[in-house]
């Protein structure tokens, strides 16, 4: 009998002790990495669709990117609560399921509360479906760990796509609409003539080509 | 790990049944709400197409003085005032779906027209809804008509997936400014409705030519297909309305 419950207490402590910090280095490391040297969109190359075609102007790109965190961070936690539940054979599908419950969340509630932003990202909204970098995540990561761990991968992951598309936006907007966050630079004097290019998809290629450039320079990333 | 085949449907169907029914919660908890903002959205577009609402900010101000100064009727293809439908229900302009009208042919139409009342009562401007198609999916106006039926007072463009900073701008208030002061009929009384013409910053545009929009040629054609065939349709109504304030103007 004693020795049965010495061994109990032993087994818990086990489990207990490897409770590490809520931001252990560990766990800083899944947080700050695809902000920088595993960027969803300069490094993995994913969600560039999106990337190029809501970034013309910043607010709507300001929406685009709480939309995504949103959907990566929620459904990277609930895939990450069932995924000893889920059937290897049909993963994908309940993943896109999932992601799909979400996305139109998201897009009802914009509807509701944010009828003139869901009239500009309406179409976008549900692209989200889409965007690789909420699937990619879920397969190589809440498919694998623990709830905790996949939110903060999540916010790792959807901030770092959004920073970077906030950058290509500032980009086009200034020189596209000469304009930031739609205030019309003109108004303070700073008129110049503004770039067609940046309005288009290629002037996102562009921004983005040169933050790639820039950023591969600095970690000294190369693809094999 | 591998698992039955059982297993894999029951799990699916439950999954299924839980997000499906969290979908129908929100859904049908948010359309009030929703449903809200688009009238919200029609009555902001039909006020700021013949004014400016850009200081009320409270959306039930806007919708009093929507109440107050707003008057619907709607008119058939010959310009007849139209009250009840088919089957003898009353017609609102408001709740009728221009977009499901559009579908049918211009002479089985309906056609709201909304009268803005200035302070005293009296007829301000008129304004028409319209649609059309843009260059992904449709487009729709609100165009103002001033009492003199001919100039445009103002126009409030809408739609729905127009790109993003180029046939998108339409919504925009320089694009829409532009068609301020234009006017609709020629001086011998036909026709001529507005054109938008190609490339921007275009010099010696006549009354009946708006400026257009670089990269949107083919959201411009929409739009100008748009107010053609829709001021054709309304024109029976407006030379109505024209020949009847004669016939007061002459007994006065």
């Amino acid at each position: 009998m004693s020795t049965e419950t010495i061994e109990k207490t032993e087994v818990k402590e086990e489990v207990s002790q490897p409770a590490e910090a809520m931001l252990s280095k560990r766990r800083r490391k899944i947080l700050s990495d695809p902000l920088n040297e595993d960027n969803p969109i300069t490094v993995q190359v994913l969600g560039i669709c999106s990337a190029l075609a809501i970034t013309i102007k910043m607010e709507p790109t300001i929406v685009m990117s709480i939309a995504v965190v949103f959907v990566i961070v929620f459904s990277n936690l609930i895939i990450s609560l069932i995924r000893n539940l889920v059937p290897g054979r049909v993963r994908i599908i309940v993943q896109l399921a999932v992601i799909a419950t979400l996305v139109t969340l998201v897009s009802e509630i914009l509807k509701a509360y944010y009828f003139d932003m869901y009239k500009v990202l309406g179409a976008f909204v549900g692209l989200i479906i889409t965007n690789c970098i909420v699937m990619g995540r879920l397969e190589a990561f809440a498919m694998a760990n623990k709830p905790y761990d996949s939110i903060l991968d999540g916010l790792g992951s959807g901030f770092g796509y959004a920073w970077i598309i906030l950058v290509v936006a500032f980009f086009r907007e200034l020189f596209g609409s000469g304009s930031i966050l739609n205030f019309k630079l003109a108004e303070i004097g700073l008129d110049f003539q503004t770039n067609g290019l940046m309005v288009d998809s290629i002037g996102a290629f562009m921004v983005l080509g040169i933050l790639i450039w820039i950023q591969r320079t600095k970690t000294g990333y190369v693809e094999h | 790990m591998q698992r039955s085949n059982t297993y894999i449907i029951i799990f699916s169907v439950v999954l299924t049944i839980i997000l499906g029914g969290m979908l129908s919660i929100a859904s049908v908890g948010l359309k009030p709400l929703q449903d809200k903002q688009v009238e919200l959205d029609t009555k902001k577009k039909i006020l700021g197409a013949v004014t400016d609402i850009s200081t009320i900010e409270d959306p039930n101000e806007l919708l009093a003085l929507y109440d107050q100064r707003v008057e619907s009727i709607v008119v058939d293809f010959e310009g007849n005032i139209v009250e009840t439908n088919a089957k003898g229900e009353p017609i609102v302009a408001e709740k009728i779906s221009v977009q499901k009208n559009y579908r049918m042919k211009p002479e089985d139409r309906v056609y709201p027209v909304y009268k803005f009342k200035a302070e005293d009562g009296s007829i301000d401007a008129y304004v028409f809804p319209m649609w059309g198609n843009g260059l992904w999916d449709w487009i729709s106006a609100y165009m103002a008509i001033d009492k003199d039926l001919n100039t445009v007072r103002g126009i409030a463009f809408d739609h729905k997936a127009e790109t993003p900073g180029l046939g998108e701008r339409i919504t925009t208030e320089v694009i829409q400014s532009r068609y301020v002061g234009k006017e609709i009929f020629n001086d011998s009384g036909e026709l001529e409705s507005i054109t938008m013409v190609k490339g921007e910053n275009n010099t010696g545009l006549s009354i009946h030519e708006v400026d257009g929009m670089a990269g949107a040629t083919m959201t411009a054609k929409g739009v100008n297909a748009m107010l053609d065939q829709y001021l054709g349709c309304y024109q029976p109504y407006i030379k109505k309305v024209k020949s009847e304030g004669n016939k007061v103007a002459l007994t006065q």
